[in-house]
């Protein structure tokens, strides 16, 4: 029956509004349980006043330029597309394989998930603290909003290439510390197999504290104040009035940031390449950095392999725990 | 009672000083880097510090973004690009946005759950290459444009659907009322009233294109129609090993400033643009 109706609608706009307008009472008798907006209204007239072709560009560019090479890439992972072979056929397994007896796979299976495990912890931190310091609406604390934002405007690469030239061992950080203790300090910042990778998700939340910063902002304007003072009342004080009281209400401002946090890092590129390349020895190889490298060595379908790991990992996981954060947020208010 | 008042006023006094010294250090420190590199001569850059430069040579140094970095042919690539992916994201949103938050039943959730599922899964970009090759769109500015355009509706039909379904219904009956048909009330009720999360999804669209590298090396790669990012790519790996510093920077200065601006002319509508739309 709904697909008659919506046939019945586009036909109606196709033909014009008005004979949809003499058909509309019947059919709301038959579906029903829509709310009755008026007279004139009810979902019947909605159909056919919110006509299926208005969503049609959208829905064409969406299924050509995102699902339909989502739905390839569960394809050509099992082919030997490359640059190498003149006809593309099927190869089975062999990529995968290829992928997990090198340990690639498993490699940036793990850094990228610690990336976005780093960054969820910095960009929320930072945001957090942030929104907490500027709370107020004072003149001052708008103008340092707007300072604090303003990594958010530049381009990652752009925040790679200076966060490079700071901790370079040749590079400002070292020259300010040597300065400051009067000792020569060499300490290899982007040379680290264990902690550059922490390092490179410190910047990417810096890169977008300001973001999570708005977001909070928002989510601590919305608490009411009668709840803040009713705690005051009861003799909180203001650590206990946060923990307990104000950060619960957070819950949807947290879940935001966390999501944005996730599927942020999840497809990260620019900060990693500009300060690391994947290095040292590999150990920032995150999903995007191996796809890149490997498809200009012109192994396309290995790379889409690893591209369809991506995916499998963001379905499994990530999207999972943002459900759960929803799940969890409407228990909470 | 005192007890809380002495604390709040010790954080009170405390507070401006912290968020002063953490902007000087977290944002100012960065800044100032950019700023003195790209007016220091390649010698003195090699080895970055923020030491004011001994000889000042900021413009030898923008002079050659624009010569050697091809910074004005990059500006309007990206402008070309992106203001077209901008606008159809919102155009093409927009629409799709009215009909889910308008009509109802089995189908209509479908195709809307289907329309945001790019918020969170991630764009197949091996084989966004693959068929953009067979439709003859690789390495074109209409590819690019595609693929934004695909990867960014998602974010504006979720925030727009969000944002009509809690807009009057009685508006656009009235608009019916007086005779005007869908396209009418679509273009003189319901584009108006979303203007402010047109604000949002510009600068969310913008933010993520103007500085997108990954994507575009895929589908533009180097060439001609190469945008800023890549450009800005180019420029810092001509050589084995960094040492440009001060064409780098004077170039992510130069690239920076239409952001920028863009966020100082509507700073207000951004900030509420983007606070609303995310907590709802």
């Amino acid at each position: 029956m709904r697909d008659t109706s919506v046939l019945d609608a586009a036909r109606n706009a196709a033909s014009g509004r008005e004979t949809g307008a003499s058909t509309g009472a019947s059919r709301l008798r038959r579906r029903g349980g829509r709310p009755f907006t008026g007279p004139r209204g009810g979902s019947a007239k909605r159909r056919v006043q919110h006509p299926w072709w208005f969503a049609l560009p959208a829905l064409a560019v969406f299924a050509a330029f995102f699902l339909v090479p989502n739905v390839l890439n569960f394809f050509y992972p099992f082919t030997n597309w490359s640059a190498f072979h003149s006809s593309i056929s099927f190869a089975g397994l062999s990529n995968f394989r290829t992928i997990a007896h090198d340990g690639s796979l498993q490699l940036a299976l793990r850094t990228t998930l610690e990336y976005a495990v780093g960054v969820a912890v910095f960009q929320n931190g930072f945001g957090l603290i942030l929104a907490l310091l500027l709370e107020k609406d004072t003149r001052f604390n708008r103008f340092f909003r707007a300072v604090f934002f303003l990594p958010v405007l530049l381009s990652a690469l752009a925040v790679g290439y200076v966060f490079q030239a700071l901790l370079n061992q040749d590079g400002a950080v070292n020259a300010l510390l040597s300065d400051l203790t009067g000792t020569h300090v060499d300490i290899a910042w982007l040379g680290s197999t264990t902690w550059t990778l922490v390092l490179l998700t410190v910047i990417h939340g810096w890169k977008w504290m300001g973001l999570a910063m708005l977001v909070y902002l928002a989510g601590l304007k919305s608490i009411p104040g009668d709840v803040t003072e009713a705690a005051a009342l009861d003799g909180a004080g203001a650590w206990r009035a946060f923990w307990s009281i104000r950060f619960p209400m957070l819950a949807p401002a947290l879940t935001f940031n966390v999501t944005t946090a996730l599927i942020g890092s999840m497809n990260t590129f620019d900060i990693v390449q500009a300060t690391t390349k994947g290095g040292p020895a590999d150990s920032t190889q995150v999903f995007n950095i191996y796809m890149f490298r490997i498809f200009g060595e012109g192994l396309y379908a290995q790379a889409s392999a690893m591209s369809l790991v991506l995916f499998a990992v963001v379905v499994v996981i990530a999207i999972p725990v943002i459900l759960g954060m929803r799940r969890r947020e409407r228990v909470l208010l | 009672m005192r007890v809380l008042s002495y604390r709040t006023l010790s954080y009170r006094t405390l507070r401006p000083a912290l968020v002063v010294a953490m902007a000087l250090v977290f944002i100012g420190v960065p800044l100032w880097l950019v700023l003195v590199t790209s007016a220091k001569p390649q010698g003195e850059a090699i080895k970055p510090n923020l030491a004011l430069p001994r000889h000042w040579q900021p413009a030898t140094n923008y002079r050659d973004t624009f010569d050697q970095g091809q910074m004005l042919r990059g500006f309007v690539n990206s402008v070309l690009v992106v203001v077209p992916s901008v606008v159809l994201v919102l155009l093409l949103g927009a629409g799709a946005a009215w009909v889910f938050a308008r009509r109802s039943g089995r189908l209509v959730s479908a195709a809307y759950a289907l329309s945001i599922s790019g918020l969170l899964l991630p764009p197949a970009v091996i084989t966004i290459v693959m068929e953009l090759r067979q439709l003859g769109l690789a390495n074109t500015r209409p590819g690019m444009i595609a693929v934004y355009t695909g990867m960014y509706l998602s974010t504006a039909i979720f925030f727009m659907t969000g944002f009509i379904r809690t807009l009057p219904y009685e508006l656009e009956e009235a608009a019916r009322i007086d005779g005007a048909g869908s396209w009418k009330v679509f273009t003189r009720i319901v584009l108006p009233l979303l203007r402010p999360v047109i604000a949002t999804a510009t600068i969310m669209v913008m933010l993520f294109a103007w500085s997108d590298v990954f994507y575009a090396f895929f589908v533009l790669g180097g060439g001609a129609d190469a945008t800023l990012p890549l450009n800005l790519y180019q420029v810092a790996s001509a050589a084995l090993y960094l040492n440009n510093w001060h064409l780098i920077f004077a170039y992510v200065a130069l690239m920076s400033l239409p952001m920028v601006a863009v966020f100082v002319i509507a700073q207000r509508r951004i900030i509420a643009g983007i606070t609303s739309g995310a907590v709802k």
